[in-house]
């Protein structure tokens, strides 16, 4: 097999809490040697070196909330043009969603895309599956099968189970196979037709807007059930202070709870719509900068558990419709490090929290392989010019859709190599 | 009437909304409405200032009377006006709106009026066509000619904008001519206050430059005009208010509310009215309203409008030009 060493890398391991220079040494699929302790160690014969000075080596990205159109909706994206786009954004694991055509709520549907992602991606592909079939909310699928099977978390992608007695069987029942539920909670009776951040701007523009209660008045719910199931409960996607504080309040009492953030949550807000442009169209919607600004706290004192990308192709057909009837969603693969990094530049938060929040913690949450550096493990990695400047353009996005919401973006931090299991499947 | 020439020339391309205006170029299409006005007056209503001008009216939401308007004005200054009926056309088979645009616009026409539901349709549409676009309703957003016309019908009739009291009642939720007229209003120097139960207010109301009661009778206090707002059938029922009769009760214009306003205050509405919800016949009919003067002020407003976006003196960088 094949080794490579990267020299004088500085190191960014959260699982081990290491933020050092070093050298990173990977033979065939595994790393072997990870530190400072690797540097004076000698190089083997016959073995690649990269010198990597002023660069950093981080664990590669495991995404926890990547929609793909495959199966039903390729013209938007498929797992392998998905996986390219990944592997350029530094993600070397993505846990996809149900929401496809048909939905994945059965066994067959995890079995094609574990079969299509070892044909055709470039990095790892983790289904996860619906907690009730064809996502209508209300009948309970297979979680014993489809976990056998493959099925790494269980969530009803984009939809929000408005049942509390469904939520509690699913929060019970899941317990038994030790799985997790990961919800995006969207009160729909309240959120009703709006479709934007409620307040004084989307009242200008004459938006209907969706108040920060839609969101966590079924997530209160959710965590009094996770409270009394002792089941295991995933706030997928949480956007505002109040839900923020909700999460950290059923953590303090104990309960097995953890939470994710989307990147545009924890980068842009309302204002960002600006004259009814339809990228920033998301669910959840913009907040204000204030909710922004709680994201961020949140995610520094680790309220919030894990950054997610959302990532969302939709075809550029929906988009271009008066805000109201556009599409929802907005891609972020190839973006979400180099956006987070933003964190990191400003002082916000400290960047071993930020990579924790990429890698270890998703690993963890969901029992992924990955999210680490230290020797032994699987070869997931990236090497990253944290510094880096760089523009986003439409023309050289790989997602097979364009809707981003940093067209024109500068951003700082590129990926310059991407390995999954010890294989390079991305070099700038 | 006035010499338009000796105006200056209007310097915007689109009217989407009254936020994009100035108080001085809304002043400027106030005095051109004014010319235009005379106009309408004579017995030869025609001019030849749009001749050989192509008007396309793009209607989404059926509305009889701007569209109307609309078509009458583009008519007396000598435009050829089509309508695009929306109901019998490809939209209903399904084509974007920005589709219909570029269809419409490989046409050629020198300025397409639109009124669309969604908020932001008018300024979609004015990124993809050359020509120039008025925004006739968008959604919950915009209004821009009904506030202009709800501007001159009061300046006609007091003298100025400035310094006055304005009541907007009912709807301000879902009204696009709240929205427009708050925006002219406060432009141009006007006290505005609004009247509505609280489940008819936008979030952020009070924030909006206008004063915020549920009290017809505080509202009206020392108004000089009292703009009522349509109540659409389906907000009736319990949904937002729980009946029309406590509607009436509470927000109804009749005699005994509009006692609280100045003596001489103007009763406004856009139209169409519904009788016996928002307003009382007898007020509607009244000697304070003013109702007929601001359809016949809508056309003035139309013409001066779309006169002064395809006034040739503009530099245009459209393919019209």
């Amino acid at each position: 097999m094949s080794i490579t060493v990267f020299q004088r890398a500085r190191i960014v391991d959260p699982s081990r809490g290491i933020d050092e220079t070093g050298t990173v040494i990977v033979d065939g699929k595994k790393i072997v040697a990870a530190g400072a302790d690797a540097l004076n160690q000698g190089i083997p014969g016959g073995a690649a070196v990269i010198d990597c000075v002023g660069k950093a080596i981080i664990p590669g990205l495991i995404d926890g909330r990547v929609f793909i159109g495959e199966p039903g909706g390729e013209h938007r994206e498929t797992i392998a043009s998905a996986s390219i786009a990944a592997a350029a954004g530094g993600v070397t694991s993505v846990v996809m969603m149900p929401d496809t055509d048909p939905v994945i709520d059965n066994v067959a549907l995890v079995e094609f895309v574990l079969r299509t992602a070892k044909d055709t991606a470039s990095v790892n592909v983790f289904p996860a599956a619906a907690i009730t079939k064809g996502l209508d909310g209300h009948e309970m699928t297979e979680f014993g099968l489809l976990r056998e099977a493959g099925a790494v978390a269980f969530t009803d992608g984009r939809h929000t189970i408005a049942s509390s007695m469904v939520m509690r069987r699913a929060l019970t029942y899941a317990r038994d196979f030790d799985a997790v539920i990961a919800h995006e909670t969207q009160d729909a009776d309240l959120a009703s037709s709006g479709v934007m951040n409620e307040g004084l701007y989307a009242s200008w523009l004459g938006l209907s807007g969706i108040p920060r209660e839609a969101e966590s008045i079924p997530l209160e719910r959710d965590l009094a059930l996770a409270r009394l199931t002792r089941g295991n409960y995933h706030a997928a996607k949480i956007s505002t202070a109040m839900a923020a504080g909700a999460v950290a309040r059923a953590k303090a009492d104990g309960a097995k709870v953890t939470a994710g953030v989307s990147i545009n949550s924890l980068s842009l807000n309302e204002n960002d719509v600006g004259e009814y442009r339809t990228f920033f169209r998301l669910a959840p919607p913009l907040r204000a900068e204030e909710d922004r600004i709680a994201m961020i706290g949140a995610l520094k004192d680790g309220t919030i558990d894990v950054i997610v990308s959302s990532h969302d192709p939709q075809d550029v057909d929906t988009k271009r419709l008066p805000f109201a009837d556009a599409a929802v969603g907005a891609i972020g693969l190839e973006t979400l490090l180099a956006v987070a990094l933003r964190l990191h530049h400003n002082d916000e938060v400290p960047l071993l929290r930020i990579i924790e929040a990429l890698s270890t913690a998703p690993a963890k949450l969901f029992g992924l392989p990955g999210g680490t550096l230290k020797p032994g493990a699987l070869a997931d990695l990236a090497l990253v010019d944290l510094g880096e400047p760089w523009l986003v353009r439409e023309a050289d996005i790989r997602s097979r859709s364009k809707n981003t919401c940093f067209e024109g973006a500068r951003l700082q931090g590129k990926v310059l190599k991407t390995l999954v299991g010890g294989r390079t499947v991305f070099s700038a | 009437m006035t010499d338009l020439s000796s105006l200056p020339p209007y310097p915007h391309r689109h009217l989407l909304g009254i936020r994009d205006l100035s108080p001085f170029d809304i002043e400027l299409l106030l005095d051109r409405a004014d010319a235009a006005v005379s106009i309408s007056r004579q017995s030869e209503k025609k001019t030849s200032t749009l001749r050989g001008r192509t008007q396309i009216n793009l209607f989404y939401e059926a509305s009889t009377r701007t569209q109307s308007s609309f078509e009458l004005a583009g008519k007396r200054l000598g435009a050829d006006v089509m309508n695009m009926s929306v109901a019998s056309s490809s939209v209903k088979k399904g084509e974007t709106l920005i589709d219909t645009a570029m269809t419409l616009n490989a046409m050629r026409p020198d300025i397409l009026i639109i009124r669309h539901q969604s908020a932001g349709a008018a300024a979609l549409l004015a990124q993809k066509v050359g020509c120039s676009v008025v925004n006739a309703g968008d959604g919950a957003h915009e209004h821009p000619t009904q506030a202009l016309l709800d501007a001159l019908t009061i300046r006609r009739a007091k003298g100025r904008i400035a310094h006055l009291t304005v009541a907007i009642c009912g709807d301000i939720l879902h009204s696009r001519v709240a929205r427009s007229n708050i925006l002219l209003l406060n432009a141009l120097g006007a006290r505005v206050k609004v009247v509505a139960p609280s489940t008819l207010l936008p979030s952020g109301i009070a924030q909006m430059g206008v004063e915020v009661t549920q009290s017809m009778a505080e509202g009206l206090k020392d108004a000089d005009v009292v703009m009522m707002l349509r109540l659409q059938r389906e907000r009736m029922a319990g949904a937002f208010v729980p009946s029309v009769r406590e509607y009436f009760r509470y927000y109804g214009l009749d005699a005994e509310k509009l006692k609280a306003a100045k003596p001489d205050a103007l009763v406004m509405h856009p139209g169409p009215m519904n009788r016996g919800v928002e307003i009382a016949s007898e007020i509607a009919d009244g000697p304070q309203s003013v109702i007929q003067e601001q359809v016949e002020m809508g056309v003035a407003v139309r013409m001066a409008v779309m006169e002064a976006l395809l006034d040739p003196r503009r530099n245009r960088d459209g393919h019209n030009a």
